[in-house]
């Protein structure tokens, strides 16, 4: 439980091309990501993408970037796939409610075999011809979700069964703040040493405005995690991560 | 008719505080000024409170005269009350404050301006501004005299379209009864230039013979007077007393029933008013809850009985006027000299200026002072040296002086109003500078000086003079560092006596002052090879060594902000193209233009999110080139 608490859970979102890895991420990311960029020409591989589950943090390895070959059987990734479900706790399989079930889709499956996982069933607001009953019976006893990642239905659902599942819900996280961020572990670092200058400053009776200056650093560590301070560093942590090409 | 009138390369438009320090600046940088008032007894007069300086504006005041302007010199010559304000509070608040003789301010400013070489005074009313291809041409008098000049500097106050009002009554009027400037207004919305209107009001003036002081808290000024120049040798003079007093349930029910017969709240005042400044009606309408405010009685000069009344500004009419002051202890018998008035006037939205205060759409054209929607005569004074610097660098084809935020309350002043606008009479205050510790009043002239002698308003005197107090300063930090002293019964008795604990080993003479309870001048027995130093540099290396950590912390602060601030935005950027901005911020960064990241941070509207995008665009062209 405290190796959970720590390090969060690490989750692989898989599924053949078009069947709504995408989408899925953007939902799920779309209050998450305080900063988006829509910057042509970014490319990205397998990147990483932190939300936060019922306070727990969880890390989706995301698979948008995967390039998709001429190779028959490479095509749907399988082999980047089965990697990234292999370094996954938990792998969300996603298929397309609106097409029949495919060789690929039970490909797919496979990988869920030993592994935690649930099946989404996407575009339900569609022409459905794949029904939860006919994947169930594929899947054995795991759980499978209809949802429309597009229109944003189900996806409260998704993290639901998650926190069940891991049953976040019996972790009292009440009395202990938990940092899922190496930049926001540094940010609170900073913070304390510039708490114990403030009570220095107040201790040896220091006028206010001397007192203020360690005010304002400790306000700006605290933006640097609330994102409402923009630093250098995040900018420079960008160019680090993505490739931002011209 | 009109007629051509001659050439000059300045022409600056008022002759208050902000036109007074422009035009000096200009004619003392070596360019022939023109300074038009539309009426001479009207210059560096003070409408409102007789007195400058205060929290914040008296930083504003010695910045001024680090820099090389005339307020905190004129000011030193017509005070008669001085004291330093919030002594009890830390070094970096600690603001000078001076009565002044309000007849004798003017006299002395009007007359450093007749005899400034390259100066010329003209009372006229400037009714047009001639523009020619984005660039200054010429101005024009009422009666038809029109000047070609380079630059300009509107410097108005409050005279544009100024309308007075007292209760049901309004004219148009400029301050303290001269004539308002009705006509220039229609002249810059010509230009395409954003007007909006602001309010502002003074209290009444009363007979000293009516008042009745025995009821009232006398107040002194400090019996050893700091003057606000840098120059000025402190002057003794016999001082003036001001007196205190309070309004009461009784004034405030005067108030409340007559509130229905004020123009501000009945709506024909459509002007913004400052909240930092607020008439008596609008205080006891928003604190209603306070039981009484405090009413200050000031002299206006020393060769008069007419006394200002501090905190009871106000709209309401004179008879209601009379009632609610003599509902005032010590006031029962009052006669007004003159009544309270709300005035309303013409200004411009100050986010179309670059942070020169020369406007982005016309070349050559800067604003100083309450034109630029700010009050207050320290304001306009810090406004008016910038303006006048500016329009001489740009007659003489050099980049402009511009302040940032680190280096003076100027610089906090310009880049708040330039880059946010402001919707009310802006009013400088020192919790809007973020580098206090920094930014003290006592150290303007270290801050300022060298950038008043590059520019050419301080004399190689006085800046080999301040050369020599800056080093003076630095070898006495470097002395006291170097210096140990060793524990003795005589220095423990006397620590002990502090409340402070006795040494065991020696120590260094500067670890010592840090400590709160021991002072520089306590030590002196103690330390023997100590020189004997200017009153001033002791001051200096006192605050430098109490608070050396604390201002190492704030100057790391300080060049965080200066890494964003050196991060500049050109004037071409098309903001509009930049995917991933905002629509919100597109809007406001191509209205600002800012020429940094750091002050586009500081756009409303803009958010951090923004900041980064824009960051990310300067690195990508970066890479591209």
């Amino acid at each position: 439980m405290e190796k959970l608490l720590r390090n969060g859970i690490t989750l692989a979102i898989i599924g053949k091309p078009n069947a709504g890895k995408s989408s899925l991420l953007n939902a799920i990311l779309k209050e998450e990501r305080a900063i988006v960029t829509d910057i042509e020409g970014t490319t990205r591989d397998t990147i990483e993408e932190l939300i936060q589950i019922d306070g727990i943090p969880v890390k989706i390895i995301d698979t948008a970037g995967i390039r998709e070959t001429d190779n028959e059987i490479e095509k749907i990734g399988i082999k980047k796939s089965l990697e990234i479900a292999q370094k996954a706790d938990l792998v969300i399989a996603i298929i397309d409610a609106s097409k029949i079930l495919e060789e690929e889709d039970r490909e797919i499956f496979k990988l869920l075999e030993g592994k935690k996982g649930i099946v989404l069933l996407n575009k339900v607001d569609k022409n459905i011809v794949l029904r939860e009953k006919e994947i169930e019976k594929e899947v054995g006893n795991r759980t499978v979700i209809s949802i429309s990642a597009l229109n944003k239905i189900g996806i409260d659902k998704i993290y639901e069964t998650i926190s069940k599942m891991y049953k976040f819900n019996e972790i009292s996280i009440d009395d202990s703040f938990q940092v899922t961020n190496e930049r926001h572990k540094q940010a609170i670092r900073n913070m304390l040493v510039h708490i114990t200058n403030a009570k220095e400053a107040i201790e040896k009776q220091m006028p206010i405005d001397v007192v203020t200056i360690s005010i304002t650093d400790i306000l700006e560590e605290i933006g640097k995690i609330t994102g409402e301070s923009v630093s250098e560093d995040i900018i420079s942590e960008i160019f680090k991560k993505f490739c931002l090409g011209k | 008719m009109s007629y051509f009138a001659g050439d000059y390369d300045v022409a600056v438009i008022g002759g208050g505080h902000a036109g007074c320090e422009a035009a000096l600046a200009t004619a003392r940088m070596g360019f022939k000024t023109l300074m038009f008032s539309i009426s001479l007894e009207a210059i560096a007069n003070m409408p409102c409170n007789p007195n400058i300086g205060g929290t914040s504006k008296g930083h504003l005041v010695r910045e001024i005269d680090a820099l090389g302007g005339e307020m905190g010199k004129n000011a030193d010559k017509a005070f008669i009350q001085s004291r330093m304000l919030n002594t009890s509070k830390g070094p970096a608040v600690h603001s000078l404050r001076a009565q002044e003789d309000r007849k004798v301010y003017h006299i002395e400013m009007k007359h450093t301006l007749e005899k400034q070489e390259n100066l010329f005074i003209k009372q006229a009313e400037i009714v047009d501004i001639g523009v020619e291809d984005g660039r200054i041409k010429s101005v024009e008098t009422n009666i038809g005299a029109i000047y070609n000049v380079k630059t300009v500097i509107l410097a108005t106050g409050t005279y544009l379209k100024g309308k007075i009002f007292i209760g049901d009554v309004s004219y148009e009027s400029g301050p303290d009864g001269v004539f308002p400037a009705n006509k220039l207004s229609e002249s810059l919305k010509k230009l395409g230039i954003e007007i909006v209107r602001f309010k502002t009001g003074t209290p009444a003036r009363i007979n000293k013979r009516s008042i009745d002081f025995s009821k009232m808290e006398i107040q002194n000024g400090d019996d050893e007077i700091e003057m606000f120049s840098f120059e000025n040798e402190t002057r003794k003079i016999e001082q003036v007393p001001c007196y205190l007093t309070y309004t009461n349930q009784k004034t405030h029910d005067i108030i409340r029933k007559n509130l229905n017969r004020s123009p501000l709240y009945g709506g024909e005042i459509v002007g913004t008013g400052p909240r930092y400044c607020p008439s008596i009606e609008d205080k006891v309408v928003r604190f209603s809850d306070k039981e009484r405010h405090q009413i200050f009685i000031e002299p206006m000069g020393t060769n008069t009985d007419e006394m200002y009344v501090q905190g009871m500004s106000s709209s309401l009419p004179e008879d209601v006027q009379i009632e609610m002051y003599r509902s005032i202890a010590g006031l029962e018998n009052v006669e007004f000299t003159r009544p309270a008035y709300a005035i309303e006037y013409d200004c411009i939205e100050p986010s179309q200026l670059k942070l020169s205060l020369e406007l982005k759409k016309v070349s050559g054209m800067f604003f100083a002072g309450q034109i630029n929607g700010t009050s207050g005569y320290e304001e306009a004074g810090a406004q008016g040296i910038i303006a006048g610097i500016n329009a001489g660098l740009k007659l003489k084809g050099k980049e402009p002086l511009i302040l940032d935020r680190s280096e003076a309350y100027i610089g906090v002043l310009i880049d708040d109003i330039v880059t946010k606008g402001t919707n009310e009479p802006y009013r400088m205050m020192t919790s809007r500078a973020e580098y206090r510790l920094l930014l003290r009043q006592d150290n303007a002239d270290l801050r300022l000086t060298e950038k008043g002698y590059e520019v050419g308003l301080i004399s190689k005197e006085r800046f080999l003079k301040f050369q020599e107090k800056k080093k003076l300063i630095d070898e006495e930090i470097k002395r006291l560092k170097s210096t140990t002293i060793k524990p003795s019964l005589e220095l423990n008795e006397f620590l002990v006596a502090r409340e402070t604990s006795p040494l065991e080993t020696g120590t260094k003479l500067s670890e010592l002052l840090k400590r709160t309870e021991v002072n520089y001048n306590d030590l002196q027995k103690f330390d023997l090879n100590r020189k004997s130093l200017p009153k001033e540099v002791v001051r200096e290396v006192e605050i430098e060594l109490k608070y050396e950590g604390y201002i190492k912390m704030q100057e790391a602060q300080v060049a965080k902000f200066k890494k964003i601030e050196k991060k500049k935005l050109s004037e071409e950027i098309i903001y509009n193209d930049i995917k991933g901005l905002s629509l919100e911020a597109r809007q406001k960064l191509d209205k600002i233009k800012p020429s940094s990241v750091g002050q586009a941070s500081r756009i409303s509207g803009v958010s951090p999110a923004d900041i980064s995008v824009l960051l990310i665009h300067l690195e990508q062209n970066k890479r591209g080139n």
